[in-house]
């Protein structure tokens, strides 16, 4: 079916884009940029619906990349359910982000480097999503990580861009790390890296290595997905544009390690330990960052949070064995997620680069569509039946209370906060009266567009695309529960929190800062996002950077390597010195030194030495 | 052989033939230092001859032969050059011709 079209056409758009793309015109980015992904879109609808129902997974080798022994990494593509959720949700909402960025990116410099950028990274989750291995998995990890870099530094004039990037950069090693020690291990034991044949021979193994890899597959699935105590490169990547937080941070790169996970769900499922830790880091990533997207004021910020929260929903998802509840909110997540993004960046644009909420304000009269499309949004992700949120939250939540009901309580207390911080930033930004300079303007339709396509999947998204049902055959699905408590506490929760937010920004305006006054200590702790990353910084960073400095640099590197190497040079001086003598110019003292060498010779002969 | 000695003849040489690097060390006079080259060239020949005498063989006279051409080809070449170093230097002391010591 010729799989390997549907990454390659947005590589050649990268390469075309990045080759020339100096000497092209806007429209023609454009169109290149645009119409690669929009092929790789169709050629993945046309590719799906030639593979019927996918009962099997679809398997197509190109060459073989690493023959060592017993070992053969082949690179190969497949296609199978959740394969083709995935092919779906990146190639669609990829499409419409790309789209989008025509009319948000059209004021910036470097645009069509932007383009290829996007292109690239289009490429590289195409890879990861398609492998057939996880050595093939791995080259689209990594790709993604570096496109995530070169996007985040995007506006590479300014320090917190580039700082940002190698935040981001570094701290995804660290998983990546974890990753590559997963890979060793699986070569190991099961002397192959093909998704096939680990999967069905799992059963066996010993239990110290199956839970080994997993816990080790956890950390990298923890570095992409900025889950606890990975996260902290996340809200830093807001410094890229708009659309590469959509993209990238919110609906596709970041979800790569939930793919990861559910796609070894085989491993975890004879790895109960490391199963647990994903539940349990999950439910606790989301409680933890919803905490934090309470108090924020940047409105990207908050959506980051809100991002590494939802994430933790889908890792609680995973861990707790509904996998294909995972995925479901992966996809609604992509929509939501991606459309209160483009909406923000519809704001920004609007207000010319404003981004802070407490400047904002009586924003529905002036930017209606925008407006409209985020509260879509914003009932989606908060739960509110029966919008796409709601279906796939609920799967999760139901999941985690049958498997333990403090990450279910956990799990409701989180969606109350997040209904809550989401309609915080939605009536801080539109109702009210405007509190900001400048004339907003609505933004044109080429970024409207998107936002509609986009609030009609958040909206219709989980009643339409049934995810579970469809990952069945991968996935078992649990029983249905008889019992609608679950659901009902949940929603309940969620409508709780929409209501707080509406007294209290709306009704109260006064309210939260009696509230922040009364508990100034708590706030001020959440404001700073409990100081992790100074935690980190003085825990981590600086140990590094004043090791490398005194041991590293002045220790090994200047003492003990330019020591030896100048050493060695200072001692070869010494010695040309020495023998530099000899070479006076004066015939009279070579004519001695032949003579010397002559009696030399000669007495040797006459010793007897010389044949 | 009768008469001299086959030693007497190799003493002969050797005697030359170190009258030749002593000079050749010795003195800083261009001509004098080539003068002692010719001596050793010479010594040498003297032995090649000697040998071939005592030997019946013609082989060191032939080489005896080879070292007269050299050395008659050095004197022609080693005198030219000697010329144009006194002309360019007004110099024949052999200490003073070393500017490709630097």
């Amino acid at each position: 079916m010729q799989l390997w079209l549907i990454p390659v056409f947005p590589l050649a758009g990268f390469l075309l884009n990045g080759i020339f793309g100096r000497r092209l015109s806007k429209a023609v980015i454009n169109t290149i940029a645009i119409g690669s992904v929009l092929l790789s879109f169709a050629w993945v609808l046309k590719t799906l619906a030639g593979l019927g129902d996918l009962s099997v997974a679809h398997t197509e080798q190109y060459f073989t990349w690493i023959q060592s022994g017993t070992l053969n990494v082949g690179f190969d593509f497949t296609v199978d359910r959740l394969t083709a959720v995935m092919l779906l949700v990146v190639t669609g909402v990829g499409s419409v982000i790309h789209v989008y960025s025509i009319g948000y990116m059209a004021h910036e410099g470097g645009y069509y480097r932007f383009f290829s950028y996007m292109n690239l990274f289009m490429f590289f989750m195409l890879t990861l999503v398609l492998a057939a291995n996880y050595l093939v998995m791995f080259v689209g990890w990594e790709g993604v990580g570096l496109c995530s870099y070169l996007l985040i530094s995007f506006y590479f004039d300014k320090k917190f861009a580039t700082d940002a990037g190698n935040k981001a950069f570094i701290v995804n090693r660290i998983g990546d790390f974890g990753f590559s020690l997963a890979m060793f291990l699986i070569v190991v034991n099961f002397g192959s890296l093909d998704f096939g044949v680990v999967f069905t021979s799992v059963a066996g193994k010993p239990q110290g290595a199956l839970e080994a890899i997993a816990f080790l597959l956890l950390l990298g699935a923890c570095g992409k997905s900025a889950q606890l105590p990975l996260y902290v490169w996340l809200p830093d990547a807001m410094a890229g544009p708009t659309p590469v937080s959509a993209l990238i941070h919110a609906a596709t790169m970041v979800t790569a390690g939930v793919y990861m996970i559910a796609r070894s769900a085989a491993i975890y499922a004879h790895a109960p330990a490391a199963l647990e830790a994903v539940a349990i880091i999950g439910v606790l990533t989301a409680f933890f960052a919803a905490t934090i997207g309470l108090a924020q004021n940047d409105i990207k910020k908050v959506w980051a949070y809100s991002t590494i929260s939802q994430l933790g929903y889908m890792f609680l998802g995973a861990g707790v064995g509904a996998f294909s509840a995972g995925i479901y909110h992966l996809v609604t997540h992509a929509f939501f997620k991606a459309l209160l993004f483009l909406g923000s960046g519809s704001v920004i644009h609007a207000l010319s680069g404003e981004q802070d909420l407490r400047n904002m304000g009586g924003l529905r009269k002036k930017i209606p569509w925008t407006f409209w499309t985020m509260l879509c949004a914003a009932v989606a992700i908060s739960g509110v039946p029966p919008f796409a949120g709601f279906f796939s939250k609920d799967a999760i939540l139901a999941a985690a209370g049958r498997h333990a009901p403090w990450m279910y309580w956990l799990g409701v207390i989180t969606a109350g906060m997040t209904a809550f911080y989401v309609f915080r930033a939605i009536f801080l930004a539109f109702f009210g009266n405007y509190r900001g300079k400048g004339h907003p303007h609505e933004s044109p339709w080429v970024m409207l567009g998107p936002l509609v396509i986009l609030a009609a999947l958040s909206l219709g998204g989980g009643y339409f695309f049934k995810v579970p049902d469809f990952l069945s055959p991968l996935f078992p699905l649990a029983a249905e529960p008889d019992n609608l408590a679950p659901m009902l506490i949940s929603v309940a929760f969620g409508l709780a929190g929409i209501g707080l937010a509406a007294w209290f920004y709306i009704l109260q305006p006064d309210l939260p800062d009696r509230i922040v006054a009364t508990f100034s200590g708590l706030y001020k702790l959440i404001y700073n996002k409990y100081f992790v990353d100074e935690i980190y910084g003085a825990a981590v960073v600086n140990p590094v950077v004043e090791g490398s400095n005194a041991v590293l640099w002045k220790g090994i590197d200047v003492a003990m390597i330019d020591g030896t190497v100048n050493g060695i040079g200072h001692r070869a001086q010494g010695i040309g010195g020495v023998l530099k003598k000899l070479q006076s110019g004066n015939i009279r003292s070579y004519a001695a030194w032949i003579l010397l060498g002559v009696v030399v010779l000669l007495s040797m002969g006459v010793m007897g030495d010389l044949r | 052989m009768t008469g001299v000695p086959l030693s007497w003849y190799l003493i002969l040489s050797a005697v030359l033939f170190t009258l030749g690097i002593a000079g050749f060390l010795q003195r800083r006079n261009i001509i004098t230092v080539f003068m002692s080259i010719e001596l050793m060239l010479n010594a040498v020949n003297l032995t090649f001859i000697t040998f071939s005498y005592q030997l019946k063989q013609v082989n060191g006279q032939i080489f005896s032969f080879f070292v007269m051409v050299v050395a008659a080809a050095e004197a022609a070449v080693g005198l030219a050059i000697i010329l144009t170093v006194f002309k360019n230097r007004q110099t024949l002391n052999i200490d003073e011709v070393s500017s490709m010591k630097d």
